[in-house]
């Protein structure tokens, strides 16, 4: 009983886990969309180059922008569902039998 | 090209389309109206709403007819400028998905103001917070009744003014008799539509272009320069882009109206499912804008969407025209009101549980309000907000509003967003704190824009302005989360980090 962690620090490193990859993936969000806005303002000349007929390099970006938001997004459903949802209904049962 | 456009005069199919909606939707009222009963009805749908209901009901809610019909003539005339504004909209969500859905759906119940109140002194904080949300309320309702006006004044005919009143009535119907749940409702029906016509649209566009959008690109920098594919002369001043982005990122993470979606359904599991189709659809949208964009400016032209309106927001409408016709240009003039109609109600719905839940209840009443009053008096302030939108929008008449979305996300964002974000995240925010740093957040974007060129240039036509940048999301949001953190190091709570670790409990795993 002693070597297993109690309710409340359980939850504080859940809440820790979540908030660790809730910030690194928000920081990544907000590099992706800045990144390319400090493109577009300072080189306007690297993203009007072409990749051929009718594509240019800013075009790609733009759509990878929205492209990586769904990846994003799609990284923290995806780790929720298999790792997060699991330990909350793991620390649910921990406090209810603490109580 | 289009010259001979069909809009401006009242047109049988628009107008049947459009009547169409209303009585669809005024069913839908009719039918939630009988539903709706108590407080939790009336503000979260009875919490009976499922994460895909909730997930296009984000998106309709999100996609204004500011992004519909402005981004695509934004692009139509000046190319690839406009698809800074197509990404710049949908980076919010990812940042609402990390940071916000869960933990509000599991510390809230009708307001974001519940989230920040959780473990603080409530009667401060709820004041300022519903400072915060009436001004962002205020100002996106404004611009929106504005472009209201003028929209069906453009695709029916139909007078400014009466164009305003019918918004503000059909609003206040859908709102005072159906609550969230013919809020939500009329949102699915608009989303879907407004998805559906984009869809054909692009399908449209592309179908002239083998369905190669490359084809379609490469038209476009035939006849107008290959600049038209890169970046042009709108991003002037870096800074500039720098503060919308920012306002855009983070205020829609602190809109009103969008967070009080999250309390319509069962947990915080649905929450999270919602946020992640809404993220699908609302980037599904901008990218069919690049399709819509480009495709008014190749077949359309640029000078002929200029001609019809200045601002290139009747692109999306030509192109209907041009490719389907009367009866399709019809559809989608229904669908651009039918989307500010859905956009207005949400809103409404926002502000009245401001009113009603915020300073009702929780400070005049101290949070023990009669049985059946919060709901009496959400009721009336829907009324009252109706009539106040009303007024402001003919008021406004005829002023260029373009920038009141702007500011709307940029009070969002510096009032709303850091308050929700430290009292969530830091055990060690006060009342104090999280108060100074919503007023704080508030006065600051309401100040620098009434100083920025956007007021002192364009509204009042002084030669200059005493602050350099047109949105001042730059530097109010580091300036609201600093007060935030001084002041709460300055003037902590007393008991405050102990309540924290009851919060921290509920923050994952819900009230229950």
């Amino acid at each position: 009983m002693t070597s297993r962690p109690s309710a409340a620090a359980a939850t504080r490193s859940l809440a820790i886990r979540r908030w660790r990859l809730a910030a690194t993936l928000t920081v990544l969000m907000v590099g992706v969309y800045f990144g390319f806005i400090a493109l577009v303002a300072y080189r306007p000349a690297l993203l009007a180059s072409s990749l051929g007929e009718g594509l240019t390099l800013g075009i790609v970006l733009g759509a990878l922008v929205i492209v990586a938001a769904w990846l994003l997004t799609s990284i923290y459903v995806s780790w929720a569902n298999r790792v997060y949802d699991p330990a909350l209904a793991a620390l649910r049962t921990q406090h209810e039998n603490e109580q | 090209m289009t010259q001979t456009s069909g809009l401006g005069s009242p047109d049988s199919v628009a107008i049947a389309f459009f009547a169409g909606f209303i009585t669809l939707t005024l069913a839908i009222t009719y039918w939630a109206a009988r539903q709706t009963r108590t407080t939790e009805d009336f503000y979260a749908a009875g919490r009976s709403v499922t994460a895909t209901q909730n997930g296009i009901a984000l998106a309709g809610d999100y996609m204004s007819a500011a992004s519909f019909l402005g981004i695509a003539g934004l692009v139509s005339t000046s190319g690839f400028d406009g698809l800074i504004y197509s990404t710049g909209w949908l980076v919010g969500w990812p940042v609402v998905l990390f940071l916000i859905a869960e933990p509000l759906r599991n510390l809230g119940r009708y307001t974001f103001a519940d989230v920040v109140a959780a473990r603080l002194n409530p009667m401060p904080v709820r004041i300022a917070a519903a400072c915060g949300t009436l001004a962002t309320i205020a100002f996106y309702l404004v611009a929106q009744m504005v472009g209201a006006g003028g929209l069906v004044h453009l695709l029916f005919g139909i007078p400014y003014e009466g164009a305003v009143v019918i918004v503000g009535v059909a609003m206040m119907a859908y709102v005072l008799f159906g609550g969230m749940l013919a809020t939500t409702w009329v949102q699915i029906v608009k989303a879907v539509l407004l998805l559906g016509g984009a869809a054909a649209l692009a399908m449209l566009v592309l179908s002239r272009f083998h369905f190669d959008p490359r084809e379609l690109f490469a038209a476009a920098a035939t006849q107008y320069g290959s600049g038209v594919l890169a970046p042009g002369k709108l991003v002037s001043n870096p800074l500039d882009a720098i503060s919308l982005g920012l306002a855009l990122m983070f205020g829609t993470a602190g809109l009103p109206h969008i967070l009080m979606r999250f309390y319509t359904v069962p947990d915080a599991r649905a929450a999270r499912r919602s946020v992640f189709i809404a993220t699908g659809l609302i980037g599904l949208f901008y990218l069919m804008t690049f399709v819509l964009g480009f495709g008014a400016m190749v077949l359309v032209g640029p000078a002929a969407i200029k001609a019809v309106d200045a601002g290139g927001n009747m692109a999306a409408p030509l192109l209907a025209q041009l490719l389907g016709g009367r009866p399709f240009l019809g559809f989608i003039a229904a669908v651009a009101f039918a989307t500010i109609l859905a956009v207005v109600a949400g809103l409404a719905l926002s502000g009245a549980a401001a009113i009603s839940h915020d300073l009702w209840s929780s400070v005049i009443r101290r949070g023990h309000p009669k049985p059946g009053e919060e709901l009496k008096v959400a009721r009336v302030a829907t009324v009252g907000l109706a009539v106040v939108a009303i007024v402001l929008g003919i008021a406004f008449k005829g002023q260029n509003v373009a920038f009141m979305v702007g500011l709307a996300f940029a009070i969002a964002a510096s009032a709303n967003f850091p308050a929700l974000v430290l009292s969530i995240f830091w055990r060690r925010t006060s009342t104090a704190g999280a108060t100074a740093s919503m007023l704080v957040g508030t006065a600051a974007t309401l100040t620098l824009i009434s100083l920025s060129p956007a007021v002192q240039i364009d509204l009042l036509h002084h030669t200059q302005a005493w602050f350099p940048l047109k949105n001042p999301a730059l530097i109010s949001i580091p300036l609201s989360f600093a007060t935030g953190v001084l002041v709460s190091l300055l003037f902590p709570d007393v008991g405050g980090e102990a309540r924290y670790a009851a919060l921290e409990k509920r923050l994952l795993l819900g009230a229950e």
